[in-house]
């Protein structure tokens, strides 16, 4: 594709290599490139863009075009330059007359099948055939279809007689976001390479052969929707004509600049290029210097961000004195100074603590921070929590009691280095896709896999990628597991001791070695309690400690439970043990859910914890905030959401100020959080949409996109990004300024003019970000904290000589079984999960087409569970728990085990999270989703509990006409 | 919250460092308390246990009459 205005971003033919300089001399030039470049990234390099077609510089040469030609002094003929290596001394002539003639006659007959129809083609500016056409300097075509002999092209539907044409194939517009016009494809295999090498689906394929060969998606009869096709959007990036179009470029036209900015879905954060067409956002493409994501995207990141101009989005703030009223629309003074009167009323009538905050992990780090510090400098409490409470609390706590911080260890680029990985309660090809894409390229490459959860994910088994061990767990029972894999390499000696020695705490390994040795831990001991097979353990065991680098990476299947906190330690006992730490391709690698987790987290979220992880009963830290803001910081810690949650029911929490978060949807009891909400006075939601948390709101504040305003996201990888605005706020006002003018109506006196003043007062108060600010993130792109005088570049990888608190410590873990048990009436273990086209509780990915992937929660359940309970595919059904119940519809598969269901949480007239109850993780509170006692059986419909919830919903949805 | 969520909460703590090495673990029960629960949590477990505090493992006992020591001081 061609470039807008960006720098560097230029196609270098083939993929870069590592290797010995080689000198060589092109086009008179000397040019040194590492062995095994090819000849076509040599000259690239040297400035000499040599034709090519076929040659992509994230796809491995394929020799197929013949347009990048050209001559070698020494050798026969004209070799192909993107599949030959450079060699010393080697002298290559790029232009000759010889290949310029070669070229311009390949290109002809390009152009003998391909329609000329350049002036109203959606690629036209953007096409790589029209380029080459023209550096080629190709003037006409001397092929005609022989008389007699039918239509030989692929472009035409009718000949001029009107008789059809059989080699035409009319256009798939199956898929909401591209279309494939067979009409246009030249065959150059781009996006057969793209889907296989880049996204690793294995979707595309090329059909037939010569001059039937035709791209194809799936088998016989598919179309791209049918098919296997996630929509990544590889195959379209790769494209070099218009046969694979992005719909918004043929509807909108080609983009004329383009802004670099990070996604706000999952905590990968990939970076793209926002392209804009005037001030339109035409296209959104992931960008390849990106350092996470290395230029690849998946389906939402790529193209479900059409929820910024969803009709349902709220663009004016609105008030309600109860929420039993309408909503009436009102100017943002009255608003803002109505919000500071009530929450300033209930402290002077219920305490100072009486009021507290929700911060969001979709928001930028500013926005964060700000919101925090409304709390603990303007409410003058710690009562401020993150929606990462109910995701990734127990990793924060766990890896900040082994390893002294609470992030993960590596950058994504490490897992080019494993060798094996083991994925415990993560699904990366649904929640964190683009880093998936990256593993299963590793695993292609020969790495193993191990993988422990509780479903057949596609990471067991899928095109090419197979993992070694699948321990199927039953929900719960994560401990015993990690303990048994520790108990194998204990007592059978495959522990990395000169590694344990130099970097751990040796007393407290003595002793941990003394608990897990025991007999209790074995795999044999805890298959009954697990499920798991002891022998396929043993053997998981024994490859991890024995197969090279080994990487651990882990997600919510780990935090969301009763002994979270005490899975992240094993998990890093499980890497100290092993010694697989402080170096790339090994690690403890939490996948964070949403984009902003790690950084909402590090901002100082937590009611306990100041930014940096710094708790605020410590005086030196609150003196430095204290300092820095003028005011006195509470010394005791906050609420956390389920205890705020527990304090409105209980009548001493009674305001709160939730920004970006839907905590009536994605918490769990679902009835506990509505009591709770329905307890107090006054309610700020402070969100793009009219969410289930407004239904018991009293204020809407309406938020602004990331497309809409400047700041920083921190992804898995501790990477900060920037986010850039590419349009201005639809609602007036981005997040942050929200936030401040709310601060200042309750008589902050706050002046920030930029996200990055706030980012210097993060800066100047937080040691690990001591060095960020905007500058140093233009120059760089990003940089991964710690960021400060030790590490001025930020720090990829962490804990290489020493751990961050010293010595590394490992921590019994021993298995507890969760209070949720099953019995006769609760018989079967429900556990939660995401799906690839949908994000969290889905109010962004829903209000886009892609839905069409997934319109409805399902439950997924064994053919033996079902039939034992008279349940078929597609049947509604009553799922019910302790806490509460719903209905939907299921879904037979093997994927599960019997005894376990499974659903999504995506849509809120499912209500996964009635059915969810109030337990959690022992040290953080984080809730445990992935375990409830369910029994399952026929139903009509929807139950009495979703039929008044949405009454309620519609109830407290009404907006009052604005008055003329 | 209810009496018998906060036995739980609290319980569940007890349990975790019941398992851990050493003679100092009602301390770090408390510490981990007065770490992460604010404070009319910590009031509700003060009133509870001086009403009894059924249900409450021993060592959450323990652990609150440090805090309750600790506070006092303050």
């Amino acid at each position: 594709m061609k470039d807008f205005i960006i720098p560097n971003d230029r196609d270098m033919g083939t993929p870069a290599k590592q290797g010995a300089p080689v000198t060589l001399e092109i086009d008179g030039m000397a040019v040194t490139v590492p062995e095994g470049t090819s000849v076509l990234r040599a000259a690239a390099e040297a400035g000499v863009q040599i034709p090519k077609l076929c040659a992509s510089d994230n796809l491995e040469a394929f020799g197929s075009c013949r347009l990048c030609v050209v001559e070698i002094e020494g050798r026969r003929g004209t070799p192909a330059s993107c599949t030959t290596p450079v060699t010393p001394g080697m002298v290559v002539h790029t232009g000759s007359s010889k290949v310029r003639k070669i070229r311009k006659g390949v290109m002809e007959l390009y152009i003998s099948d391909h329609p000329l129809d350049c002036l109203t083609c959606s690629a036209n500016g953007d096409c790589e055939l029209q380029d080459m056409a023209g550096a080629v300097g190709l003037r006409d075509v001397r092929y005609e279809a022989p008389e007699n002999g039918g239509m030989v092209n692929h472009f035409e539907a009718r000949n001029t007689s009107g008789e059809t044409n059989p080699e035409w194939l009319p256009k798939d517009d199956s898929n909401p976001y591209f279309s494939y016009d067979p009409s246009k494809c030249i065959v150059c295999n781009r996006c057969v390479r793209a889907c296989e090498e880049v996204q690793g689906t294995f979707a595309l394929t090329i059909q037939g052969r010569g001059f039937d060969s035709r791209v194809s998606a799936g088998n016989a009869g598919d179309d791209f929707l049918a098919s296997d096709c996630v929509s990544c959007g590889a195959c379209v990036q790769a494209c070099p004509t218009a046969t694979l179009q992005e719909k918004s470029i043929i509807e909108l036209g080609t983009p004329d600049r383009s802004v670099i900015t990070t996604c706000a879905y999952c905590g990968v954060g990939c970076s793209f290029k926002a392209e804009m067409n005037g001030d339109t956002l035409v296209r959104m493409t992931p960008y390849k210097h990106g350092k996470a994501n290395r230029g690849h995207s998946c389906v939402k990141g790529r193209f479900a961000y059409g929820y910024a101009h969803h009709q349902d989005r709220i663009l004016k703030p609105m008030i309600r004195d109860r929420i039993t009223d309408p909503w009436r629309e009102v100017e943002w003074d009255e608003a803002l100074s109505f919000a500071a009167t009530r929450m300033r009323g209930l402290q002077e009538k219920y305490g100072k603590k009486s009021i507290g905050v929700i911060t969001s992990s979709r928001c930028t780090n500013e926005e964060t921070y700000l919101v925090q510090k409304l709390a603990r400098a303007v409410f003058g409490n710690n009562n401020t929590d993150t929606c990462a409470r109910v995701c990734h609390s127990p990793t924060g706590y766990g890896l900040g009691q082994t390893f002294g911080t609470s992030a993960g260890t590596q950058d994504f680029d490490s897992v080019e280095h494993t060798d094996v990985v083991v994925v415990i309660g993560a699904n990366p090809t649904d929640g964190h896709p683009v880093f998936a894409s990256r593993l299963k390229k590793r695993l292609r490459e020969g790495a193993k896999l191990i993988v422990v959860d509780p479903r057949r994910i596609d990471l067991v088994k899928s095109a090419h990628v197979a993992a070694s061990h699948h321990l199927p767990l039953r929900p719960g029972t994560n401990v015993a597991v990690v303990s048994a894999l520790a108990h194998v390499i204990v007592t059978e000696g495959l522990m990395n001791e000169e590694f344990i020695r130099e970097r751990c705490d040796w007393d407290e390994f003595q002793h941990y070695a003394d608990f897990i040795s025991n007999p209790r831990h074995s795999p044999e001991a805890t298959a009954m309690l697990t499920g798991v097979d002891p022998a396929e353990l043993r053997k998981a065991a024994r490859l991890f400690a024995t197969g090279g680098n080994g990487s651990i990476y882990y997600g919510l299947g780990v935090t969301e439970h009763s002994q979270g906190s005490t899975t992240v330690m094993g998990i890093a006992n499980l890497a100290m043990l092993t010694g697989n730490m402080g170096r790339p391709g090994v690690g403890v690698n939490p996948l964070r859910g949403q984009n902003n987790v790690q950084g909402a987290c590090d901002m100082g979220s937590f009611p306990h914890e100041l930014p940096g992880y710094r708790h605020v009963k410590g005086p030196e830290v609150r003196k430095v905030f204290e300092e820095a803001w003028g005011v006195q910081i509470d010394a005791e810690p906050g609420l956390r959401i389920p205890n705020m949650l527990d304090a409105a029911v209980d009548g001493t929490f009674k305001g709160l100020y939730c920004q970006g978060e839907d905590i009536l949807q994605s918490d769990p009891d679902t009835k506990h959080v509505a009591a709770g909400l329905a307890a107090m006075e006054c309610v700020i939601v402070h969100d793009l949409f009219l969410n289930e948390t407004a239904n018991y709101a009293h204020v809407f504040l309406p938020g602004s996109t990331f497309l809409e305003k400047d700041g920083t996201f921190t992804n898995a990888e501790r990477r900060i990004n920037r986010v850039r605005k590419v349009i201005p706020p639809l609602n007036g006002y981005a997040d942050w300024e929200i936030t401040q003018m709310l601060a200042n109506a309750m008589g902050a006196g706050w002046s920030y003019a930029h996200p990055a003043r706030i980012m210097e007062e993060i800066a100047a108060t937080t040691p690990s970000f001591a060095g960020v600010d905007y500058a140093l993130l233009e120059e760089k792109g990003s940089v991964q904290w710690p960021c400060n005088e030790a590490h001025p570049e930020g720090t990829p990888l962490m804990h290489v000589d020493g751990f961050m608190r010293g010595k590394g410590r490992f921590i019994v873990t021993e298995y507890v079984g969760t209070d949720e048990k099953t019995g006769p009436r609760f018989p079967l273990l429900l556990t939660t999960g995401r799906i690839l086209s949908q994000y969290n509780v889905g109010a962004q990915t829903r209000r886009t087409d892609n839905v069409i992937w997934h319109e409805e929660d399902l439950l997924e359940i064994h053919p033996h569970d079902a039939e034992v309970r008279g349940l078929k595919e597609g049947d509604w059904v009553r799922l019910a728990s302790r806490a509460g119940e719903t209905t939907l519809r299921a879904k037979l598969t093997d994927r599960v085990s019997p005894g376990v269901v499974y659903t999504t949480f995506h849509h809120p007239d499912t209500q996964a999270n009635v059915i969810t109850t109030d337990y959690s993780d022992w040290a953080t509170n984080c809730p445990e989703y992935k375990v409830t006692a369910v029994q399952i059986n026929l139903s009509n419909g929807p139950t009495d509990w979703q039929e008044d919830y949405a009454a309620q919903a519609a109830q407290a949805r009404r907006i009052l006409p604005a008055a003329e | 919250m209810s009496p018998e969520k906060m036995v739980h909460m609290a319980n569940q703590i007890a349990t975790f460092f019941k398992t851990q090495p050493g003679s100092d673990r009602s301390t770090r029960v408390a510490a981990h308390l007065t770490d992460y629960w604010e404070p009319r949590m910590l009031e509700q477990l003060h009133s509870y246990v001086a009403t009894g505090g059924k249900g409450l493992d021993d060592l959450v006992i323990a652990a609150e009459a440090e805090i309750a020591v600790t506070r006092a001081s303050v």
